[in-house]
């Protein structure tokens, strides 16, 4: 590593960090400026206007919107999210119950699509333009297509209904035995890893054929190298970047589908969480959980472009 | 920002992919197809339904296929065909508005940026750059948490979310052409600015514009569907499709065919848009390519 991929990094850091900052602008200035404010929200329809008054001042909701980004800006930089009003708990304790379990959730997700994607994006590279690359390329397109609903129904009518293998649509608290963890998390998993999958084995597929279309290769396979050979010891060392960049861009699509796969499996998570606090429109919590959901997809972003950046050696060692 | 990371972006990736894919050429028109259909179940839908979309005409809920009632009934013994005909209207009318009004407004800010000054070109990147980077869907969920859900705000929410993705795509084709020498003899002989950005550069990016069109409308199709899937998109009486699977969810355990024909109209509808997309651009790209 040299200065000038330090400097490249940097940067993107710092633009990383810039960004951040005008995305809780956006997040503030759309949640501040909402008919009836907090005040009158939290008294209910039949406060006095003095009572109103009194709340807003304590609230500080009398001063200018600048001020009171910046003040929202420190609590959230010191880590205190203020009050979730339907929940009557502080928003950083409702939180911390419930990051957990949706870590879990990605993580197991990451372990189980990461190798298949792998191994279907790498398989149907090599046997480009063949049947089971066409079917594979139809299929990704589909999955890609199909809404997360979709699949979790037809997964709970597959497994749960007709073959009741697996408890539908119920979320086991303790989980004390690997059969029990696979029950619970089976069908989350898998409705997730559709989507993701999907979109993973296409990007692999077409970074490893970049390679395999590179005078390197086509020299490997005059001197009579065996396919698997090619594809392991010559492309892939090669590919490992864009490879990298992709898992990262598609692990970020886990935060759109996390929404709709946690409410319909009833999963105690951050996103079921923030589609409550929509609902009942719970500012504070709707606040923070966009806010950790904007810096998540940020920081995948941010990791697939640091892949990009040190895997190419023309970056690198300008 | 460098060109490297510009491009390294999910939302201009997905187009970028859909140009390498195998798929053949049958796909297509079955997607043309598809899509056609579904044009026309929006535009005539109302009219076909044998019911009215909201009577309860039966004593049976979650009834199964049957020939007074094909798709069967719901959670109130409503006739499904008559609700997803009527719910397609929704679902394709407010995706497509959106997804022209985005195309049209980020096609429009890419070519106000290739033809100003660079600092204009700057600033308005720069605004694009962040928008891009808040997930469509915690747009989506913000901003119904402030103001509410309604018509008007979900075509809102959907083209704000949808701009920047396609005034990327349009940014960097409105770059290229800007710099072939028909658009310098253009300028040289005095021609203004509008007439550069909308007589000599965007006829000769309209194909593509039109391929990201599709694009989008697709993925708006998905946002809005996931939204009224999480109760917070189209409010009742008026139904979407995704309502429709939302408030019959209640039929998961027994198998009910009225989640299953909702969300399979969906599915349908988008694959079909991809299929034809994935055939257009693929067509493009071997004609463009010479060999």
């Amino acid at each position: 590593m040299n200065s000038h991929t330090l400097w490249l990094i940097c940067r993107r850091l710092g633009a990383g960090v810039v960004t951040l900052l005008i995305v809780s602008m956006v997040v503030f200035a759309i949640t501040a400026v909402l008919p009836g404010d907090a005040a009158q929200q939290s008294l209910g329809q039949f406060a006095t206007p003095e009572q109103v008054a009194a709340l807003r001042l304590k609230l500080g909701l009398d001063q200018p919107g600048v001020l009171r980004y910046l003040h929202w800006l420190m609590n959230l930089l010191t880590g205190d999210m203020g009050q979730s009003v339907s929940n009557a708990m502080p928003v950083g304790e409702l939180m911390a119950g419930r990051v957990p379990n949706t870590l879990m959730l990605a993580g197991a997700t990451a372990l189980v699509s990461v190798p298949l994607a792998l191994i279907l994006g790498i398989g149907s590279a090599m046997g480009r333009g063949g049947r089971i690359d066409s079917c594979l390329s139809f299929i990704t397109l589909a999955m890609v297509a199909v809404p997360e609903f979709l699949v979790a129904t037809l997964a709970v009518l597959i497994f749960a209904v007709n073959l009741g293998w697996l408890s539908a649509l119920s979320y086991a608290t303790d989980i004390t035995s690997p059969l029990q963890f696979l029950r619970t998390y089976a069908l989350p998993v898998m409705t997730l890893c559709c989507v993701i999958v999907a979109q993973m084995a296409r990007m692999t597929r077409a970074a490893v054929i970049d390679q395999l279309d590179s005078p390197y290769v086509e020299m490997a396979r005059l001197k009579g190298v065996s396919p698997i050979r090619i594809v392991l010891r010559h492309a892939l060392p090669n590919a490992i970047g864009p490879i990298a960049n992709a898992i990262a861009l598609s692990l970020s699509y886990l935060l759109g589908g996390v929404v709709i796969v946690e409410t319909i499996f009833n999963y105690p998570g951050i996103a079921s969480l923030m589609v409550d606090a929509v609902t009942n429109r719970d500012m504070a919590l709707v606040q923070a959980c966009t806010m950790l959901f904007c810096a998540a997809y940020l920081a995948l972003v941010l990791l697939a472009d640091l892949c990009a950046i040190l895997s190419n050696p023309r970056l690198r060692n300008q | 920002m460098n060109p490297l990371i510009a491009k390294s972006r999910p939302a201009s990736s997905a187009l970028a992919l859909a140009k390498v894919s195998g798929n053949p050429s049958w796909l297509g028109l079955v997607g043309a197809a598809v899509c056609v259909i579904w044009l026309l179940v929006a535009l005539f839908g109302p009219w076909l339904a044998p019911h009215p979309v909201g009577e309860v005409i039966s004593d049976n809920i979650f009834e199964g296929f049957s020939l007074a009632h094909p798709f069967g009934t719901d959670y109130l013994g409503r006739d499904m065909l008559s609700r997803v005909l009527v719910g397609a209207r929704f679902t394709v009318g407010l995706s497509l508005v959106a997804a022209l009004l985005a195309s049209f407004f980020g096609t429009g800010c890419a070519l106000l940026s290739v033809v100003s000054p660079k600092w204009l070109d700057e600033i308005i990147s720069r605004i694009m750059d962040a928008f891009i980077s808040i997930p469509s869907k915690m747009l989506a969920l913000i901003m119904v948490s402030a103001f509410g859900s309604s018509v008007t705000l979900l075509i809102c929410t959907a083209v704000i979310s949808y701009i920047p993705g396609s005034f990327r795509v349009a940014r960097s084709m409105a770059v290229n052409i800007e710099a072939l020498e028909y658009v310098q003899v253009a300028r040289t002989r005095g021609e203004g600015k509008l007439y550069v950005a909308c007589r000599e550069i965007l006829p000769n990016m309209l194909n593509p514009v039109l391929t990201d069109l599709g694009l989008r409308f697709g993925y708006i199709v998905l946002l809005l569907s996931g939204m009224s899937f999480l109760g917070l998109g189209v409010q009742p009486p008026d139904a979407d499709l995704g309502s429709l699977v939302r408030e019959n969810i209640g039929g998961l355990n027994q198998g009910a065919m009225a989640i299953i024909i909702p969300a399979l109209a969906i599915g349908t509808l988008t694959i079909g848009v991809n299929l034809l997309i994935d055939y257009l651009s693929s067509r493009r790209g071997r004609r463009s390519g010479g060999h």
